[in-house]
C-alpha cells in the first residue's frame, strides 16, 4: 500500500529531484558570482526606481538569475524579474 | 610523448586518490607504462592506497630539489608491469613547489611514460595550482550529492580558467538502489548540471574499502563492480569506445536470475 502511493507522488517530491532544482539554482549564482543577497539589494533598488511611476505587489515580485539559451547553443547569465503591477500612478504620465 | 592526466574533484573524500591508483593499474595492466603522481604534498596518500609505502626513500620535492634523481623518487609497483609512484613529501607543505616546478618535472615524467597521473589535493588553492599546471587534460570526480556536484562545477570553470578545457567526468559511488527510489541524482541530472562529458561511472562497492585496507587496487579483483567499471574507464581513456554496462534490460536472461535470487535489485548503468 506504501509503495503504492509512493508510486503517483514520484514524479515532484523526491529528494534527487530538489537536489537538482536546488543545485541548478545555486549554480546559476555560482557562476555569476552573485549572491542571493546581492540580488537582495537589486531587488530593493529597483522597486525604488519603479515605486515612482506604478504601485507594485512587493510581495509578488519576483528576481532571480537564469540562464537563457543563445542561438550558437552557449548559455548566457540573464537577470529576470516578475513584477505584478497593482496600479498605475499618474505621475509623469502626462507629463512632456 | 605521454600524456599527463591531472584528476581533480575540488571536494575531498570523493574518491580522487582511490580513482588514481585504479585507473592507473587498469592502464598498467593494459600494457601502458604509467607513473602516478601524488601531489597532495602533507598528506599524502596514494602510497597507502597501492600499499606502497613501506618502499619510499625519496618523494617529488626530493626530486625537485635535486635532493636525487627523478628515478631514486620514482618506486616501482613489482607487482604491475610499467606502474611506478611518485610519492608526495609528508612533512612539507603546499608552498613547497611551484607551478613552474610541477610544469618542468610533468615534463620530464612524460619523455619516460605513457601516461601520467596526477592525483590533485582537495581545494583550490596552491596545491590545486600546482597540481593543474603539467596537465594535458583534466578528469573531474565527483559523488551524487549537492555539495560534491556544485564543487566540481567550480573545479570545472577554474580548469577551463587555466586553458583545461573539456574535462572530462567520472560519477564515483553510485547507487542503483538509491536511483531507483529517486533519492539520489542520476547520470543525466548530474551531466545535465554540470555540463561535461562522461569518463565513466562506479558503483558504490565495498569492495573498494577492502582493497585499500589491503593495499591492493580493486581492479585486480574481477568480481568487484567498481573494478571493472575502472578497467572500462581505462579503456575509454587509450580511447577505445566502451560503452557504459547496463544493468538493466540488456542482461542476460542469468544474469536476472542470479539477481533475482540473491535478491539484489540494479536499475543504472555503469
Amino acid at each position: 500500500m506504501f509503495d503504492f502511493f509512493k508510486f503517483f507522488s514520484k514524479d515532484d517530491n523526491t529528494s534527487k529531484d530538489i537536489a537538482r532544482e536546488r543545485l541548478k539554482l545555486v549554480l546559476v549564482h555560482d557562476r555569476a558570482n552573485i549572491s542571493p543577497r546581492f540580488l537582495e539589494m537589486v531587488k530593493g533598488d529597483i522597486i525604488k526606481v519603479i515605486s515612482d511611476y506604478m504601485e507594485i505587489d512587493e510581495k509578488g515580485f519576483d528576481i532571480r538569475l537564469s540562464r537563457i539559451e543563445q542561438e550558437d547553443n552557449n548559455y548566457t547569465s540573464a537577470l529576470v524579474a516578475n513584477i505584478p503591477i497593482k496600479k498605475m500612478k499618474n505621475i509623469g504620465k502626462n507629463k512632456g | 610523448m605521454g600524456e599527463v592526466i591531472v584528476i581533480t574533484s575540488g571536494k575531498g573524500g570523493v574518491g580522487k586518490t582511490t580513482t588514481t591508483a585504479n585507473i592507473g593499474t587498469a592502464l598498467a595492466l593494459e600494457g601502458k607504462k604509467v607513473v602516478l603522481l601524488d601531489a597532495d604534498i602533507g598528506l599524502r596518500n596514494l602510497d597507502v592506497v597501492l600499499g606502497l609505502e613501506n618502499r619510499i626513500v625519496y618523494d617529488m620535492v626530493d626530486a625537485i630539489e635535486g635532493v636525487c634523481r627523478l628515478k631514486q623518487a620514482l618506486i616501482r609497483d613489482k607487482r604491475f608491469e610499467g606502474l611506478y609512484l611518485m610519492p608526495a613529501a609528508q612533512t612539507r607543505d603546499k608552498n613547497a613547489v611551484t607551478p613552474d616546478q610541477m610544469q618542468k618535472l610533468c615534463e620530464e615524467l612524460k619523455d619516460q611514460f605513457d601516461y601520467v597521473l596526477i592525483d590533485c589535493p582537495a581545494g583550490i588553492e596552491q596545491g590545486f595550482k600546482n597540481a593543474i599546471a603539467g596537465a594535458d587534460r583534466a578528469v573531474v570526480v565527483t559523488v551524487p550529492e549537492v555539495s560534491a556536484v556544485r564543487d566540481a562545477d567550480r573545479i570545472i570553470g577554474l580548469l577551463s580558467a587555466n586553458d583545461l578545457h573539456s574535462p572530462q567526468l567520472i560519477i564515483n559511488r553510485l547507487r542503483a538502489d538509491m536511483v531507483k527510489r529517486g533519492d539520489m541524482m542520476d547520470i543525466n541530472d548530474t551531466i545535465d548540471i554540470l555540463g561535461i562529458d562522461l569518463l565513466g561511472v562506479v558503483p558504490d562497492d565495498e569492495k573498494i574499502i577492502v582493497s585499500s585496507n589491503r593495499g591492493e587496487p580493486a581492479v585486480t579483483e574481477s568480481s568487484s563492480l567498481a573494478g571493472k567499471a575502472y578497467r572500462n574507464i581505462a579503456k575509454r581513456i587509450m580511447g577505445e569506445d566502451v560503452p557504459l554496462l547496463s544493468l538493466n534490460e540488456e542482461n542476460t536472461l542469468m544474469d536476472r536470475l542470479r539477481r533475482f535470487f540473491s535478491g539484489k535489485s540494479n536499475s543504472s548503468s555503469i
